[in-house]
């Protein structure tokens, strides 16, 4: 407080230094949303080479969306790829990150498994979905390995049947992301006082004990941040599923994730649809976010 | 410091290595001009060269989406000289070679992009040439973006050898006439010859033909087909466009989505036969799919034009079916064809005598596509040239173990009507596909699978209804 002066004369600086970021956002942020929201109340699309408007239409291009009621059974698939990919990856996060961060343990290599374990995420998710594509092809490298074994007589179609098609994304994006859930984790765990798990030992409490009463309520900002940022990673989820499935969401579509089918009216650049479609996904993500945002994060301790 | 200086070092090894890679391939096109001035005497004198008369560009820009036309181009046009990779002179004209892939329509974007900006662009940027697929032939012919066959100066008399269904595809709603093609594309019936001897006792083509003559009877030949361990095609897909080059209405009428009654004979017919296990559902190019290029795939037949047969199924590969001359050709159920390439010229393009001249020296020089035939193994657009080779006793086909499928080819075509297209094809076919495969593998009921069939379309087409 008696320094005011000087905080005003920082200040300056302060904003100058915001600049870049306001800049960046404002170019590649704000005024693409803000024309995606524009674009919405639109009719405008390519048939062929001929343009079709822009005419204005208001809402009818919402109107389409709900009428057909197919969206909600998208934004359905994705939620249930994302929780069948978010509860494997955050339980196995936890447990790697406890390891890793535990002093007692004494782990060695430590520092090459936490690599090992963030590379799947270096690999492009398209190359990892080809991949996974050959490997589960009804000739593939699994069937003839389950057919080996004697586990099965006939070549199992994983992805022309939804539960092993959904498995599978769900699969290979827990694959990819754990390594980067792991790291956030372990980082959280490692800022939590570890005379804190002095204290609980000393009074006897068992690992278990000590990783439920004392770690996870303390993990909780970092849980919330993870849980918000995979929600909306889910939300968007893509690349996989689109190359996994040629496009299609196959079978019946019960793969068709939201994103997957915006990705359709960009075929014929129907930015009126599309844009539609956006502003519901915003929609959607906002009041996700915030129901996340007040469920778990009415911890008001300190900022 | 040290490390930074080795960082330095493999930045540039590696961005060497790359640069290397591409000096091979500018050494290509200097291995062709060989053959090109061979080419060079045996016609010289052959064609009439009109070019400098009028006022001509001096950039003839060519889009094209792989290096097939770049090749015959090379190989056959006798006034163009390679420069690289991607550029080549005819006479005092430059040539420049924009090729772009085609997956994910990214040609169609790319050509897309360029054709709007056609009015603006400057006298060398716009595009002369481009090149189309049937799949989307009539979303470029039916616009005003490509020019008339008849304003480049050339006439109905230059073309009358051509085959009637190349032209059929590129006539716009109007009846005229907007691209030509070097090559047809006449599909027959591929069989695996040890194994019709095996089921059917013979694998000559006239008795195999007897098997597989029409729909029923193959359906028939599929049964004791799977008796003998076979599946007669690898996917439901294969025999499409069999039914699909027969249909007698277009996809779209009046704005609405038509399906053809021969296409739901498809669907009910290759439905018959996934569930009886006589055919599998491998997507067509994926592995499963390909398994039936070598024997242990059991698969019986393939339907496809030359190029699948020559280029597509492991010819090359030790083993393969092809390789051990192992197949035979038929015309089986009904003619059809696949593929093809069509040379357009571009609305607004200033090298109307050069395109004339590339377009009739490639699809109407006798001379010069009898060469096609021989060097490339391409079925050219010219019957008379192609009735004539099919009677030669000379030219034989090693993978169809000696036979000269050329007849085939020729009688597959004579009944084909495209007068069916319509711009829309590309996307009802793979939408069609899609979800008749879900309806095949007993994941949707018919009506689901049609009406995921028809949602497909609309989103695809938007002006679309149904």
């Amino acid at each position: 407080m008696k320094n005011n002066a000087k905080a005003v004369k920082y200040n300056k600086w302060g904003y100058i230094f915001l600049i870049p970021f306001i800049v960046v956002y404002v170019v590649f942020q704000l005024i693409p949303m803000v024309t995606t929201i524009y674009n919405s109340f639109f009719e405008n699309y390519m048939s062929g080479l001929t343009k079709v408007g822009p005419n204005f239409v208001g809402l009818e291009n919402y109107v389409k969306l709900f009428s057909g009621g197919d969206i909600w059974i998208y934004a359905k698939n994705t939620l249930v790829i994302w929780i069948m990919c978010f509860v494997p990856q955050i339980l196995l996060s936890l447990l790697l990150g406890a390891w890793f961060s535990d002093v007692q343990l004494k782990l060695k290599g430590q520092a090459f498994f936490k690599t090992v374990i963030y590379l799947p995420n270096l690999i492009m998710a398209s190359a990892f979905a080809m991949l996974f594509f050959t490997l589960f092809s009804d000739g593939g490298p699994i069937n003839s390995l389950l057919m080996q074994i004697g586990f099965i007589d006939e070549p199992y179609k994983f992805l022309s049947n939804t539960g092993s098609a959904r498995g599978i994304i769900a699969f290979l994006n827990c694959l990819m992301w754990f390594g980067n859930t792991t790291i956030l984790l372990m980082a959280g765990m490692m800022g939590i006082d570890t005379s804190l798990f002095e204290a609980a030992e000393v009074d006897g409490a068992t690992s278990t004990q000590i990783f439920l009463h004392v770690t996870l309520p303390l993990l909780r900002p970092i849980l919330v941040y993870v849980l918000i940022t995979s929600l909306l990673g889910g939300l968007q989820l893509f690349d996989v599923p689109q190359i996994l499935t040629n496009g299609t969401g196959d079978p019946v579509r019960t793969t068709m994730t939201m994103v997957m089918f915006l990705n359709r009216h960009l075929y014929s650049k129907n930015y009126g649809m599309a844009g539609a479609l956006s502003v519901v996904l915003f929609i959607i993500t906002g009041i996700l976010s915030l129901i996340v945002f007040k469920v778990t994060g009415n911890d008001k301790r300190k900022g | 410091m040290k490390k930074k200086w080795i960082g330095a070092l493999l930045c540039l090894s590696m961005s060497v290595s790359m640069l290397v890679g591409c000096g091979d391939d500018s050494g290509k096109p200097t291995s062709n001009n060989n053959n090109q001035e061979s080419t060079n005497k045996d016609n010289s004198g052959g064609d009439s060269k009109d070019s400098a008369e009028t006022e001509e560009g001096k950039v003839l820009n060519i889009y094209c989406w792989n290096e097939e036309f770049k090749s015959r181009i090379t190989d056959h046009y006798p006034d163009y000289k390679a420069v690289d990779a991607t550029s080549g002179t005819i006479g005092d004209i430059s040539v420049k070679w924009n090729i772009t892939p085609n997956e994910n329509s990214a040609y169609q974007n790319n050509l897309d992009d360029s054709l709007l900006k056609q009015a603006n662009a400057a006298t060398d940027d716009k595009i002369d040439i481009f090149l189309i697929e049937a799949d989307y032939a009539l979303k470029y012919v039916d616009s005003e973006y490509t020019m008339p066959i008849a304003d480049l100066g050339i006439t109905d008399e230059d073309l009358s050898s051509q085959y009637q269904f190349t032209k059929d595809v590129v006539t716009d709603s109007n009846g005229t006439l907007k691209g030509l093609s070097w090559q047809g594309a006449p599909g027959a019936l591929f069989y695996n010859r040890a194994a019709a001897k095996e089921v059917f006792g013979s694998d000559d083509p006239a008795d195999v033909q007897e098997y597989v003559k029409d729909w029923e009877t193959f359906a028939k030949s599929a049964k004791t087909l799977k008796d003998k361990g076979y599946n007669i095609m690898a996917y439901a897909n294969d025999s499409y466009r069999v039914y699909s080059n027969n249909v007698s209405s277009k996809w779209v009428v009046d704005g609405k989505i038509n399906i053809d009654d021969n296409l739901m004979k498809w669907v009910e017919d290759s439905k018959a036969l996934v569930d009886a296990g006589y055919t599998g559902s491998f997507d067509m190019w994926s592995d499963d799919w390909k398994k039936g290029f070598y024997p242990e795939g059991k698969i019986f037949c393939y339907f496809g034009p030359a190029w699948l047969i020559n280029f597509s199924m492991a010819a090359d590969t030790e083993g393969s079916i092809g390789y051990e001359g192992g197949w035979g050709a038929t015309e089986g159920p009904q003619g059809f064809f696949w593929g093809g390439t069509w040379i357009c010229a571009a609305a607004g393009t200033d090298n109307k005598s050069v395109i004339k001249d590339i377009m009739l020296t490639l699809t109407a020089n006798e001379e010069i596509m009898k060469d096609i035939v021989v060097d490339d193994d391409d079925f050219v657009n010219n019957k008379p040239v192609m009735e004539a080779m099919a009677e030669d006793k000379k030219y034989k086909s090693t993978i169809l173990g000696g036979q000269n499928p050329l007849g085939i080819y020729c009688k597959g075509v004579d009944n084909l009507n495209l007068g069916n297209l319509s711009a829309y094809d590309l996307g009802c076919t793979e939408e069609f596909q899609h979800s008749m495969k879900n309806y095949f593998e007993g994941n949707a009921t018919l009506d689901e699978a049609l009406d995921q069939f028809y949602k497909g379309v609309v989103e695809t087409y938007p002006d679309l209804t149904y």
